[in-house]
């Protein structure tokens, strides 16, 4: 299993805030396009396809387990 | 066994009965901000009348986790190692999610420093360190208990105050006037300050409990354990930490819809406290219920009126940045004030407190709050967002940095500010807090912090000796001079501050400037610029 390790240092928290701030006011539906969005965009900013792939699979079992 | 509340005597003030001539410093409050103004200040040989409408120390235990730069604070105003003596030692923190632990981190994880990352001691055992402290300074510190401002007025030249006590009222004046007193800061609400924030609808139940069997089981260390969802409180946040006398902290979060009033009662509380410990005996000792909240002064200086502690600042307790913050403030206008009142630096000078420690509290406002924001999500997507986050961070690292239980206090830096001088590879930066070392002082152990700290210091490691600049102590380590020299046994201060800069240290222990060549221009530029506040090109 892939092991993803900490690249946002001291920014991490800024980073969540942040995340938070922009789901702000915003309705469950809303909030679910939104994340969407924020997905492809972040994909496409990764670009690499066998990349994206083990990010995939690594976000996958952790939701189906702990769901 | 519980804590013995002596009251601290009243005797009835001079002012009673004939005008007192005006004094140099009143300090309004005397908790653990108010006391050790005093202690900073009549150590610079500054006398202070300390007013407090109250007399005892503070009632339930309420700051416990001390951090380490309090601590070297503390250490320099005579009761940090009483303070560590009888204190708790801790520096690992544990996260758990559920039963499971997913997280754990090392506060000081190296060795080489006097004080540990934390220690836990309850506010009335600081308090009570701190009173004695005082009373022993007692020819510059007049401590005053149910003595209550009831109002003052800024005269522009000084100002006056009304005080309340048993046998009547009298009015006293004073060249500065220090308003400690605590978050409902009676001078802030008389001067119609605005004290914006955020406030959490969030109540938690703050318990203390004497138990002789430690609840954190084989674990004999003390830790700091923070649960999300824990198996004994459903769906809400726990927090557990060792105090002194076998009494343990325990924080539950209860929700937003609660009635405090019936929270916190024994009917209430015991059950709760069975779901985590069992059937081992224990003895409530003190539990209350809060709302917090994280909210600051614009300005911490009004002409002759300074505010200092929870008066200026307040923070929600996660992250224990409150009465260090305010001992931080404390560190940080001393030796300001002690110059001002001396005739050794213009009054702008305190600008420069109003400056560094808004930033301090800013910072210390922002690490609260996201960390208060993480424990108690506001929304459906904010829970989404914490719950995955915790079950990302049983398999990865990124994640674990991410839960957000309260980033613990650290000193701010200063990098960048007004009185600061740059130097850009000094291995330590202008603005940073000192990094303490073992030395040895004739063979003796000696550490570099409590030697440096408290004037204005050249210090340097290394063969070169220091040359003699009138007006500043001299710090050597690793050569000999005719000044204070210490051997460095382990190399480690030479290793934390390099060998070839002389470094320049304000009065609370803060980097100001640092020099690759010994340049007594150079050095008497940086002083005065640490010495006399901002100029008008600065911001
Ligand atoms: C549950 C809880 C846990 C906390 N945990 C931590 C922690 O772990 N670490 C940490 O650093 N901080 C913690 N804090 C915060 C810490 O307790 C405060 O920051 C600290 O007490 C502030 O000290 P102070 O001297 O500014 O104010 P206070 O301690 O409130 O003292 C103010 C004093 O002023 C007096 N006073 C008020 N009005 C007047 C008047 N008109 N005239 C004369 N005297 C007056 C009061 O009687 C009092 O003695 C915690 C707080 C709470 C509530």
């Amino acid at each position: 299993m892939m092991i993803l390790d900490d690249k946002l240092g001291r920014h991490g928290d800024a980073f969540y805030a942040e995340l938070m701030d922009l789901h702000e006011g915003l309705t469950p539906d809303q909030s679910h396009a939104l994340n969407a969005r924020l997905v492809l965009i972040l994909a496409n900013e990764i670009a690499d396809p066998a990349r994206l792939t083990a990010l995939m699979q690594a976000a996958r079992p952790t939701a189906a387990t702990k769901g | 066994m519980a804590y013995d509340y002596a009251p601290f005597p009243y005797v009835a003030p001079p002012g009673l009965t004939a005008p007192e001539a005006r004094h140099k410093v009143v300090i309004v409050g005397a908790g653990p901000i108010g006391l050790a103004m005093a202690i900073d200040l009549a150590q610079q040989g500054v006398p202070s009348v300390v007013l407090d409408d109250n007399n005892v120390v503070s009632v339930g235990s309420r700051a416990i986790c001390w951090a380490k730069r309090t601590l070297e604070i503390f250490d320099r105003l005579g009761v940090g190692e009483r303070m560590l003596d009888k204190g708790v030692t801790w520096k690992v923190g544990r996260q758990f999610h559920g039963k499971d632990e997913v997280y754990s981190f090392d506060l000081l994880p190296e060795p080489g420093h006097k004080y540990p990352a934390f220690i836990n001691l309850q506010q009335y055992y600081v308090e009570q360190y701190l009173v004695e402290r005082a009373q022993a300074l007692g020819d510059l510190i007049d401590l005053r208990f149910l003595n209550k401002v009831t109002d003052h007025r800024d005269h522009g030249d000084h100002v006056s105050l009304q005080i309340a006590t048993p046998d009547g009222d009298y009015t006293l004046e004073t060249d500065w006037y220090i308003a400690c007193e605590g978050a409902g800061s009676p001078t802030r609400q008389r001067m119609g300050l605005p004290f914006e924030g955020q406030t959490f609808e969030e109540h938690f139940l703050i318990v203390d409990v004497e138990m002789e069997q430690s609840p954190f089981g084989d674990h004999d260390t003390p830790e700091r354990w923070f649960w999300f969802a824990p198996p004994f409180h459903k769906g809400q946040s726990a927090l557990l930490h060792k105090q002194p006398d076998n009494i343990y902290r325990i924080d539950l979060q209860l929700g937003p819809e609660t009635d405090p009033k019936t929270e916190a009662t024994e009917e209430k509380v015991i059950p709760r406290i069975r779901a985590i410990v069992g059937d081992t005996p224990f003895r409530l000792d003190w539990m209350s219920v809060y709302k917090f909240r994280c909210a600051k002064l614009d300005r911490f200086v009004h002409g002759r009126v300074l505010f200092v502690g929870d008066s200026a600042h307040v923070v929600s307790p996660f992250g224990a940045r409150g009465g260090n913050g305010g001992i931080q403030d404390v560190d940080n206008l001393g030796w300001k004030l002690a110059r001002v009142i001396h005739g050794r630096s213009p009054a702008a000078l305190l600008e420069t407190y109003n400056q560094e420690r808004t930033h301090g509290s800013a910072e210390n406002i922002l690490n609260s709050s996201r960390a208060t924001n993480f424990m108690t999500p506001k929304s459906a997507i904010e829970s989404v967002f914490r719950d995955q986050v915790l079950a990302l961070a049983t398999d990865h690292p990124f994640a674990r940095k991410l839960i957000n239980s309260g980033r613990l206090s650290q000193p701010c830096t200063l990098r960048g500010m007004a009185l600061q001088t740059a130097a850009p590879d000094a291995p330590i930066q202008p603005g940073d807090p000192l990094i303490d070392a073992p030395l040895l002082d004739a063979g003796r152990p000696a550490w570099l912090i409590a030697k440096a700290q408290g004037q204005f210091t050249l210090l340097r490691v290394g063969h070169d000796p220091i040359p003699d600049i009138p007006g500043f102590a001299r710090i050597g380590i690793g050569h000999s001079g005719d000044y204070p020299c210490f051997e460095d046994p382990q190399g480690l201060a030479a290793e934390r501050y390099g060998t070839d800069h002389l470094y320049l240290l304000r009065p609370d222990g803060h980097v100001c400037a640092a020099f690759r060549h010994t340049d007594a221009a150079a050095i008497a530029t940086a002083y005065a610029r640490a010495t006399t506040g901002p100029r008008n090109d600065d911001p």
